[in-house]
């Protein structure tokens, strides 16, 4: 293994270490997805009676809870990277014989595979509940957009806690995946949004990433979904490094 | 007493204000969620069961506000924890002051804060087509119980932040306050939720603090939804206040 790699794997385990011995910050973030789910599903339930979904409500914001997951999860990763330049911790990791793109990979990479906890809880619940499998292939789908989309989030994270290097800006980092996920056919059909949602979620890739996740759950996986899901939390991805790369190389330059 | 709580409120204020970019997302999450609610669910207003309302903006500003009010609690928590990490805490322990004051002016602060929270979302809603039916009166007894609510909920930040003495650990309640207002009647009227969060919600203080700030909103104002609406704002203000100052005294103590 690279010495590169070594330092990926390290940075990954630290940050996974945190959930384990840091609980009260890391299990609110992990049963969010779960709880938002249930919460939407009780909440709207009756809003399925209206023509259009082609599911029960439950089924239908499944897939909404895995991108909130991926964008807790990449929000946390800013928050605990925000955490350790207030301690001074961050300081001594840019001192470290390692490239910043590799310790930015490490802070990423750890948070596509934290976004894998929430996930999973969800799918686990919503199963027992009875929302219909989306299968094999359905599911890989959707664990390949979910860690795409939590290193997007983490990107934006990185770049937040770089720019105010406090945990005070936390909610920042939490509203950029919070509206990117809801303003989407996240609640409703596309035929059923008002006229400005309708326009608006036409132009928000990840409503694409939504639909491509959505598909195994309320019918069964076509190219057809899959493709635009998959440029469009690519694009989003290569979007949003573009400003962590930039926020790593200034911190360094300072 | 009274000085050290209105210096301390003030300052509290004004640091609030000098940082507009944590203070926007106490409005910015509920304004961005009602207008996603709204946008998604208007059609909801033609279910059998729903009240007779003008718009389904009317009938979701006031889970809007209630949101809002719960994260201002949850950053008066985080204020207090950043306080506590920093050390200036335990200056202001030190101080000549009363300790309970250090208490009493966050939560001051919180308080002006809950009532121009209230403010915006009413102004959000006029701006955007919606109707006040109890006019003025209305507008007054929606800022009245939202103020005292709001104070309740930075009394429950402010204990957290007490007993957590860290701002990640309070940063991570803001998903719960999702929770508890999904299983009141913030969002939807209660004979349209799904069981058992419409049992759930009947005992939800959250749920008549909603239903006492929606009423003057969508009807004249009613002397039933509002006297519950304002106990049960009250209730969690005094009780919250109550643990805050005890979780204050622990922390003296074990200091």
């Amino acid at each position: 293994m690279s010495q590169d790699a070594r330092i990926v794997r390290a940075l990954m385990r630290r940050a996974l270490n945190e959930i384990l011995r840091v609980p009260g910050g890391a299990i609110p973030g992990v049963l969010a997805p779960t709880i938002f789910m249930l919460g939407l599903s009780s909440v709207f339930s009756a809003a399925a009676r209206l023509r259009g979904y082609h599911a029960d409500f439950r089924t239908f914001v499944v897939p909404v809870g895995f991108l909130q997951g991926a964008g807790f999860a990449g929000a946390a990763t800013g928050v605990n990277l925000a955490r350790d330049i207030e301690q001074g911790w961050f300081d001594r990791l840019l001192l470290a014989p390692a490239p910043r793109g590799v310790l930015l990979t490490g802070i990423v990479a750890s948070a596509s595979l934290r976004a894998l906890l929430p996930a999973t809880m969800l799918l686990t619940v919503a199963l027992v509940l009875g929302v219909h499998s989306p299968g094999a292939a359905g599911l890989v789908l959707a664990a390949g957009l979910v860690m795409t989309i939590a290193a997007a989030a983490a990107c934006w994270g990185v770049t937040v806690a770089l720019r105010f290097r406090t945990q005070q800006a936390a909610p920042l980092m939490q509203i950029g995946s919070f509206v990117a996920v809801l303003f989407t056919t996240a609640y409703a059909p596309h035929r059923l949004l008002s006229g400005w949602l309708q326009a608006v979620s036409d132009v928000n890739p990840v409503t694409y990433v939504l639909e491509g996740v959505r598909q195994g759950f309320v019918g069964s996986v076509s190219w057809g979904h899959t493709w635009p899901a998959m440029l469009s939390a690519a694009g989003l991805l290569a979007f949003f490094a573009t400003f962590a790369i930039r926020g790593m190389r200034r911190t360094g330059a300072q | 007493m009274t000085r050290a709580v209105v210096a301390l409120g003030r300052r509290a204020l004004r640091n609030t204000f000098r940082r507009p970019q944590f203070l926007a997302p106490l409005v910015a999450f509920p304004s961005l969620f009602l207008a996603v609610n709204v946008g998604g669910l208007h059609r909801t207003t033609t279910l059998p069961g729903f009240p007779a309302v003008h718009g389904f903006l009317d009938f979701q500003l006031a889970a809007a506000m209630t949101q809002s009010l719960l994260l201002g609690g949850v950053s008066s928590g985080i204020a207090i924890a950043l306080e506590i990490e920093g050390g200036f805490f335990d200056r202001l322990v030190a101080s000549p002051i009363p300790r309970v004051a250090i208490v009493l002016g966050r939560l001051a602060a919180t308080a002006a804060l809950a009532c121009l929270q209230v403010v915006w979302f009413i102004a959000v809603g006029l701006i955007f087509g919606a109707h006040i039916a109890a006019g003025a009166p209305g507008v007054l007894v929606v800022i009245l119980i939202g103020a005292v609510a709001g104070t309740g909920f930075g009394a429950i930040g402010v204990m957290l932040a007490l007993r957590a003495r860290n701002a990640s650990t309070v940063q991570g309640i803001f998903p719960l306050v999702f929770v508890v207002l999904f299983v009141s009647s913030a969002f939807f009227p209660r004979d349209l939720l799904a069981s058992p969060v419409d049992a759930i919600a009947r005992y939800n203080p959250l749920s008549y603090i909603a239903d006492g700030m929606r009423d003057p909103i969508i009807s004249s104002i009613s002397a039933a939804p509002v006297l519950e609406g304002l106990a049960a704002a009250g209730g969690v203000a005094l009780v919250a206040i109550a643990l805050s100052v005890a979780a204050l005294r622990t922390r003296l103590r074990e200091a």
